[in-house]
């Protein structure tokens, strides 16, 4: 698609006016989206929605939220999701250590401060007065989610692999996703000033639950196309032959085709056609092929699977 | 608009995606915020608002498709043989008649409206059933004004005039072409609607029907059946696993906390928490694959193929004459495979209840202990040999629990060679269990009883 200078001037201004300004807007922050992907992202801006990511390992979810902080410009802050993580790794913890030590360097003051009341009572309402002093702010510890509710310009936030994490801190995200605000029992309810644009990946190792996929916006990103995926290798690997980039893309192609254990997706293209870059190579040959394929392919079973098969699938197309 | 979007959620439901009323009102925004301009727009976006996994969105572009797409209606062109507009104006009621009008000038756009009207007065979007096919597009037909065609048709031979003879020819093969229109649009309707619903109802007979049903399970429905009873088996392990997550959170321990305090002189650095243990399931299935149980052994064992799939510690044999372990053959072939291979090592000989139990004690009695729960599936016909009543004993004396279900009703039990009311009093529960909703209730029990303590 082309657009005229001037357009290209007022999309640069908002990339999130349509879907196409945001295709060109990613495509200037070397993303290559397809439409799909943008009109989900356009969706999820205009509709304040998070947006759940889906797709085989590799395929750039993560890179998208990358990408759309770049393009906006805003901070990104990313929360890794693995079994056993809850609230005070992810929300805020009190620093339990702080606290402590304050109350040990503190002791005598106390005492000096308490020694002049009369009774117990009013020993007990100076105490009181003093109690908020160790929970309140010095002694929070911000977790990643908090954080991103404190950005007041607003930021992405990219809770990763969010189907690696447990049921309870899946049910758990819900408030923040829906309100985009969390309780704190000690600081009451905290409120986001500017809602954070939400990614959640998954790599489908079990099933999310309903309530959580209904607060989000869907977006299953597939292997690409041939065409999409040259133009996703000429962006990244700057300065590559456009015969390799072809080459390259059709060998990979055809090895999805084959049946593996890991079929390889967009990054490990990237990284191979890097490291043909590196090797200096020009075109694509057998033997070349058979010396870095173990940078495409993850499995053993899958790099003798397809050994014999490398001349055929060369000049297969 | 408001009514088509809802029309489109409805087919969406019938087409098993899920649409709550949240998001009924999130397709509202999105719609307001892309409009109706770009088809691909309106697509996309709506499906990244409704379709929430990527099978939802195999079928979201699939009832997309359906429901927005119009095939243009074949209207016999303008009449070619004189320059002016075929209006039809000279005849009588043409003028009054719409469509008649829409239909002589090739107004495709103006019929497939009128026929959108009408289909939503007939309630043709109400459809269930196949037989309601021809009725409802009768019924549209009439609301779209078929007998003021008919009537106009009628008129116009009458005249045996040339005009009149050839207005007749262009109304009634319009009117053809209409009425296959019509049943084209009743039959996606019914597509969008009603298939759906019909694949339902019959998961739902299914799960009811007797295993051991004369004839056993119809061919036809046996993929259904197995996809059925797979889902079954995930189900329980998914609501098994939540469990089981949950038990690792607990409360402040103080005993602890206060013990490792003494480290750090009474300052309690370190907080303990206490923890919940949970018992894994751990699962002995004994099924029983002889002549006498053969229509229901297929699907025993087809749910032992998916549960061995989901737990983690399921032991599973099968017997008739001898007992073995099937575990590696379920794991190492695909469930039709492995079916046919456990049938045809040892299945559809004699049952021998005495021996299957004898082989058990003897050479996997250790897989038994105080964490096991033994199901034995079966008909407890023990062809008159002695059914060893003891070893059974021993069994329920090691497990935690023992179940047997049983595909025969209960006043079965304890007729001819059946030895069930004495197997009955060494299990926890007996039950009959002849139909999947029973099996999978029984084993949702089974799991439940596997909760934290």
């Amino acid at each position: 698609m082309t657009i005229s200078s001037t357009a290209a001037a007022a999309n640069a201004a908002n990339p999130f006016a349509s879907v196409d300004a945001l295709v060109a807007g990613l495509g200037s922050v070397g993303y290559i989206a397809s439409r799909r992907i943008a009109t989900a992202l356009y969706m999820a801006v205009h509709l304040q929605k998070p947006i759940l990511v889906e797709g085989s390992a590799g395929v750039g979810k993560t890179e998208l939220a990358l990408s759309t902080a770049r393009l906006l410009a805003k901070p990104l802050i990313r929360m890794q999701c693995y079994e056993g993580l809850d609230e005070s790794k992810a929300l805020y913890e009190w620093k339990y250590g702080k606290q402590l030590l304050y109350t040990q360097i503190l002791k005598d003051r106390m005492g000096e401060a308490l020694a002049d009341a009369p009774t117990m009572d009013s020993a007990m309402d100076r105490l009181h007065g003093m109690g908020d002093l160790f929970f309140s702010e010095p002694f929070l510890e911000p977790r990643p989610l908090m954080q991103a509710l404190r950005q007041d310009d607003g930021c992405v936030l990219l809770i990763d692999e969010i189907d690696k994490s447990d049921e309870a801190f899946e049910a758990f995200l819900l408030e923040v996703l829906s309100a985009y605000q969390v309780s704190v029992p000690e600081l009451g309810v905290i409120v986001a000033k500017t809602p954070p644009l939400v990614f959640l990946t998954s790599n489908n190792v079990r099933d999310l639950g309903d309530a959580l996929k209904r607060r989000c916006l869907h977006l299953h990103i597939p292997l690409p196309e041939a065409a999409l995926e040259e133009r996703i290798v000429a962006t990244r690997v700057p300065g590559i032959e456009a015969t390799l980039t072809t080459q390259l893309v059709a060998f990979v192609q055809s090895l999805r085709t084959l049946d593996l254990r890991k079929a390889p997706s967009i990054s490990e293209t990237v990284d191979w056609a890097r490291a043909l870059i590196l090797l200096h190579a020009d075109s694509l040959d057998s033997g070349l092929v058979r010396d870095t394929l173990n940078v495409i392919l993850k499995f053993e079973q899958d790099i003798v699977a397809v050994e014999p098969q490398i001349v055929e699938l060369l000049h297969r197309r | 608009m408001q009514h088509t979007l809802e029309e489109f959620l409805r087919a969406l439901r019938a087409a098993d995606v899920k649409v709550s009323p949240a998001e009924a009102i999130d397709a509202a925004r999105t719609i307001e915020a892309v409009g109706y301009a770009d088809r691909e727009l309106f697509k996309d976006a709506l499906c990244a608002t409704l379709a929430k996994s990527s099978d939802e969105v195999v079928r979201f572009d699939e009832t997309f498709e359906t429901f927005f797409t119009r095939d243009a209606l074949d209207l016999p062109p303008p009449d070619p043989e004189d320059g002016e507009p075929p209006s039809g104006e000279g005849e009588p009621g043409v003028a009054q008649s719409p469509l008649a009008q829409a239909l002589l000038s090739g107004d495709s756009a103006a019929v497939s409206q009128a026929m959108e009207q009408a289909a939503a007065r007939a309630g043709v979007a109400e459809i269930r059933l196949s037989t309601q096919r021809s009725r409802l597009t009768r019924r549209l037909l009439d609301e779209m004004g078929l007998a003021e065609i008919e009537q106009i048709i009628a008129n116009a031979k009458r005249l045996q005039t040339h005009e009149g003879a050839r207005l007749a020819v262009r109304l009634e093969a319009a009117r053809s072409a209409l009425m296959a229109r019509a049943q084209a649009y009743v039959e996606r309707q019914h597509e969008l609607y009603a298939s759906g619903s019909g694949k339902q109802l019959r998961e739902e007979m299914l799960a009811k029907k007797a295993l051991n049903a004369d004839g056993g399970i119809d061919p036809v429905d046996l993929v259904m059946m197995q996809a059925l009873v797979r889902r079954m088996a995930k189900r329980l392990a998914d609501r098994y696993s939540r469990r089981r997550h949950t038990a690792n959170r607990g409360h402040l321990d103080v005993r602890k906390t206060l013990r490792k305090s003494m480290a750090h002189g009474g300052v309690p650095f370190e907080i303990e928490w206490k923890i919940k243990k949970v018992d894994k399931p751990s699962i002995v299935a004994i099924c029983d694959v002889s002549k006498s149980v053969a229509a229901a052994a297929q699907f025993l064992l087809t749910f032992l193929y998916s549960l061995n799939d989901v737990v983690d510690h399921l032991d599973a044999f099968a017997f008739s004459g001898r007992l073995i372990p099937v575990n590696a053959i379920l794991d190492d072939n695909g469930v039709e495979g492995a079916i046919l291979k456990v049938l045809q090592t040892i299945g559809f000989q004699q049952t021998d209840y005495g021996k299957a139990l004898e082989d058990f004690v003897d050479n996997h009695i250790d897989r038994v202990d105080r964490h096991t729960t033994v199901i034995f599936l079966g008909d407890g016909r023990s062809n008159f040999a002695d059914p060893r009543l003891d070893l059974m004993h021993l069994i329920q004396q090691r497990a935690r629990a023992v179940i047997w279900l049983n595909p025969e009703p209960e006043s079965y039990w304890g007729q001819g060679d059946s030895v069930m009311y004495r197997y009955e009093r060494f299990t926890h529960v007996a039950k009959t269990c002849n139909t999947l909703g029973q099996l999978e209730r029984i084993i949702e029990d089974v799991l439940r009883t596997y909760s934290a303590h």
